[in-house]
Formats: C-alpha cells, structure tokens, sequence
C-alpha cells in the first residue's frame, strides 16, 4: 500500500497515516452457538442456570462466573423484561456503529434472567426512556445468528 | 514482607499531540527518572514496560521499545494492563529476591489511534461488541445507574470536573487545566447521555517511568525513599451485565487488601492525599466509595462536603487527575507519580502539606472491572 507522510502541526515532525486491516473468525462456543440457534429458529431467548447460587445467565455461560462450577441446565426466559440502564450514543464512530446517531443503548433484566442484557433500544424517543420501564425484544425477520437477530428492544405494550 | 521504595519518578508532559515517537518518549522518561534517582542505565538490573498492542497499532509493541528502556541483555516483561499494575509487578521482582532495581516505563499515543474503535475491540465480539459500545457510552450506562442507585446529580459530578481542571492549573504535566464552572461542565456537548464532553477524559499522548529497589539498596542509594506500604487488586466480573454497575465490589475488594497492609483502619484521617482513575467525572465519586472514603453512594455528599478539595481533609487528584490527562496505560502510573512527588514534597503549587500517606489507584476494562491500589508513604 502507497503510503505518503504528512507533516504533524508545525513540530518539524512527520506522521504516518495507514490502517490495521486483521480479518479474524471467533467461534461462538457451545452456550452461544445453541444462544444464537433458538433464536434463529425460534425466537426464543434462553440463558444458563447454575445449580449452586441459582443465577441464570443471558447470554447463557458454560461456566458460573460466580461459583465457578460448570452449568448445564438450561432456561428459557422471557423476551421481555426490565430496563435497568440506558444512554444515547451522539457522537459517530465509522465502522463500529450499527445504527447512526443518536441511537439508544440499554441494559435489560429479561423475566427470569438474573443477569442484564446490553441491548438497542428502539421505537422510542430518547426522552421517553427510563430506568425501570418494561420493554420488549423486536426479532428480525432475516435471521443471521448473530447478536442484532434480536433488532432492538421496544417499550412493551400491554 | 519486606519493604519496596519508589526511588525516582519521572513524567513527559501529557499533550493531545506529542510529536515525539513511542520510543522517544519511552526514552526521554526512563532517562529523567534515571537522573531523578541518581543512577545509571547500569544501576537497572530488570526492566517493565507497559504497553497494550490495539493502542500502539502493532503486535508486541513492548518488544519495539527495549532500547529506549535500556532493556537490552536484562530482564524484561511487558505488563499489558494500567501502569499500576505495571508496579506491581516491579514489587513482585524485587520482593523474588533475584532483583536489585527495576525501572517500569509506561508509554501512550493515543492521539495516534481511534480510542472509540480501540475500546470498542475489549467487548465480547459474539456478542455485544456489534452494538459499538465503546469506553464512553459503556461508562454512560454505569454512570446512569450510579445516579439512579444512589441518587447522584449530574451537578455534583460536574463538580469533579471544576474541581479537578481547575487543581491541573498547578500541575505542569497536565494537559487541561482550565477554569469552568459546574454550567460549563452541564453545558457542554452531550457525549452519550448523561456523559457530557467536560465529564470524559480527554486524548492524551504522555509516558511515565519509576525506578523501585528492595529496601537495602533504597536506603544505600536513595536520600529520599518512598516506601509502598500496601497494594491490592481485584477485578469482577467481564460481562456489564453481570455486575452492578453502581457498585464497587472489586474495588472494596482491592482496597481492604492495600489498607490491611498497610495497617490503614480510616482512611480519611490516615491518608492525606489521594490520586484515583477519573476517567469520567462520576468515576471520582464511585471510587471514594469503594475507597471506603466515604459510605456507599455518598460520593455526591462528599464532593459536596469539600472534603477533598486542595484545602480539605483529603484532597483528591491534586494533579488534575484522569480528567486532565488520559494517556491510557500510563495513567494509573502517572497517579503513583504523582503522590511519590506529594510525599517528598516536590508537587510544587500542587503540594499537599506535609503529606505522609497517599493513595494512588488504576484500573482496566469497561467501567472499572479491575481495580489496583497502592498505599505510599514517607
């Protein structure tokens, strides 16, 4: 790759400009992969549930983070819950962002899930968000297996 | 245990655009720490280096720099971590008993970078990296919880902010002293709310070195010691969603380790100065808690009180702190620097009088998953 140097200010001193280009593959491992399967197939979000301190996890975890013992029963949780935090992303980062800004960024408690979910929130203006509001899981219709499978969370509506 | 002393310190000035190369600036510390402790490059029998791949842009970027930080042909390890753990490690080397003196170098460009997509890559990439978390608007999600938790006001997190731009006005390191006022700080371009532009760190490119020795060789060599009287660490858990984020469990955690060695039972009266890892003005308020400065979520009551302003019981970030200067990396180093200056009496206009006792803190991953502290003194 041709490559110039630009001059930095008036330091005297040049800068480099190129780019990191790093293809990469990660493997989801088993909770995930079934994670990614139920809702893929059947829309339906399911976590891990330790035997020992009765947490169940969404994401699911193989492995309790806080007995440190293996997990293998599984839960199915509701898709909807709890909005435990949340921000507005104003400011546009290129190639990170699955939205443009502003876009709505929360923690979500699903019903029977003990640990919080980070998650989009949509179908809602940012001053109408609250800690503490009910939402609910929007699927995609296009399922891929992958994490905006579930496309945002939205306010229940009852 | 046997006693480990700080015997030289020594900081660039913290700037967004240092125009010096990662290895000039590891250079220009290493040597003005060196003649802060009055030693040769000879005198350093084992070198740290901290430094972290995604922010330097290359893979084992320690390696790249080992001859400005005279490492050839002696010992040295890299620390990818907050600098504090970087002098961790230089205690464990010297409490091993094989080493005399270790110098660790803490170097950062990140104006070189995009910090946003740096930080977004520390997020699980099967999971919740896709929705552009970064460390900004992972720390909103904390700082919102924090508030709704404990009922803290935007107001008195901005007051961090007043308070500690203004003490980096004495700090000839800082890269923002400025004069602003709590307005300012509310006014100022939301980030991702409730973040706003004055409550977040700013881009910092800055390096910092410290030179440690084992107690014989500090009392043989050095006029003026620091001595670290006690340390801890502790981290939770990776997932935000496995955590409280309004809570402090791996600081508490951290600290009573630091404290317990230190013999510290009340740290507000023990401790005269204290250096924390504001990388957000809400950070300062949720890390006194944890500290055990003051009961949770009354970090808004303690800023309130005065308490830690330059004239109070305890003043905190004297230096400006993390908010006046980000070098990632460096920045819980530059805090242990920091207090080694306040403890000789050598922090100028900055200076705490008569300090004895300081604490320096650092942390590592998404809103502060680990926590590392040191207690100093003279």
């Amino acid at each position: 790759m041709a490559v110039s140097s630009e001059e930095l200010g008036n330091t005297g001193t040049l800068k480099y400009p190129s780019r990191i280009k790093l293809p990469y593959t990660w493997h989801a491992g088993k909770a995930g992969s079934r994670f990614y399967r139920e809702i893929k197939d059947h829309r339906k979000i399911w976590g891990t549930k330790c035997h020992r301190c009765g947490w169940v996890y969404v994401p699911p975890r193989e492995t309790c983070p806080r007995c440190f013992l293996d997990i293998d029963e599984w839960v199915k949780v509701g898709d909807a819950g709890t909005l435990l935090t949340y921000t507005i992303t104003r400011y546009s980062v290129p190639g990170i962002q699955p939205l443009e800004p502003p876009y709505a960024l929360g923690i979500i408690k699903l019903d029977g899930a003990s640990s919080g979910l980070v998650h989009l929130l949509g179908e809602i203006e940012p001053e109408d968000i609250r800690v503490g509001m009910r939402v609910q899981a929007v699927f995609r219709e296009a399922r891929e297996g992958n994490y905006l499978d579930i496309k945002y969370f939205r306010p229940l509506r009852s | 245990m046997d006693k480990v002393a700080i015997i030289g310190v020594a900081q660039t000035k913290y700037q967004r655009y240092n125009p010096a190369s990662h290895a000039e600036m590891a250079y220009e510390v290493t040597c003005k720490a060196l003649e802060d402790a009055e030693l040769t490059i000879d005198d350093i029998d084992n070198t740290i280096t901290v430094c972290n791949d995604f922010w330097d842009g290359r893979t084992i970027s320690c390696m790249t720099i080992t001859e400005a930080t005279g490492s050839h042909k002696v010992p040295t390890t890299n620390v990818e971590g907050d600098g504090t753990y970087g002098a961790l490690m230089g205690i464990m080397r010297l409490l091993s008993g094989l080493h005399d003196i270790t110098l660790v170098v803490a170097q950062s460009k990140v104006s070189e970078g995009i910090p946003a997509v740096i930080t977004n890559a520390m997020f699980d990439p099967v999971y919740e990296r896709i929705l552009g978390l970064d460390a900004i608007n992972s720390s909103a999600l904390q700082m919102r919880s924090y508030m709704h938790k404990y009922g803290i006001t935007e107001g008195q997190c901005a007051n961090v902010s007043v308070k500690n731009h203004k003490n980096a006005k004495a700090n000839p390191y800082a890269h923002m002293p400025l004069d602003i006022t709590a307005d300012d700080v509310l006014k100022s371009r939301l980030l991702a709310d409730p973040i706003k532009l004055l409550d977040a760190s700013p881009v910092s490119d800055g390096a910092c070195a410290i030179i440690m020795a084992g107690e014989a060789v500090a009392r043989k060599r050095c006029s003026n010691p620091v001595w670290i009287r006690g340390v801890g660490h502790c981290a939770d858990a990776y997932h935000l969603g496995d955590r409280d984020l309004a809570d402090v469990d791996a600081l508490i955690s951290a600290a009573g380790r630091a404290y317990g060695m230190a013999g510290i039972q009340d740290p507000v009266k023990e401790i005269d100065v204290a250096e924390v890892y504001d990388a957000f003005s809400y950070m300062e308020l949720m890390w006194m808690e944890g500290l055990g400065f003051c009961g949770r979520g009354e970090g808004g009551d303690m800023i309130d009180s005065g308490t830690t302003q330059m004239d109070g019981a305890l003043p905190v970030n004297p230096s400006g702190g993390v908010l006046s200067a980000h070098p990632v990396q460096v920045a819980g180093l530059a805090r242990i620097a920091e207090t080694v200056l306040q403890l000789r009496g050598e922090a100028g206009a900055r200076q705490v009088k008569g300090a004895k006792v300081a604490l320096a803190h650092g942390i590592e991953g998404a809103c502060g998953q680990g926590h590392c502290v040191f207690i100093l003194g003279r």
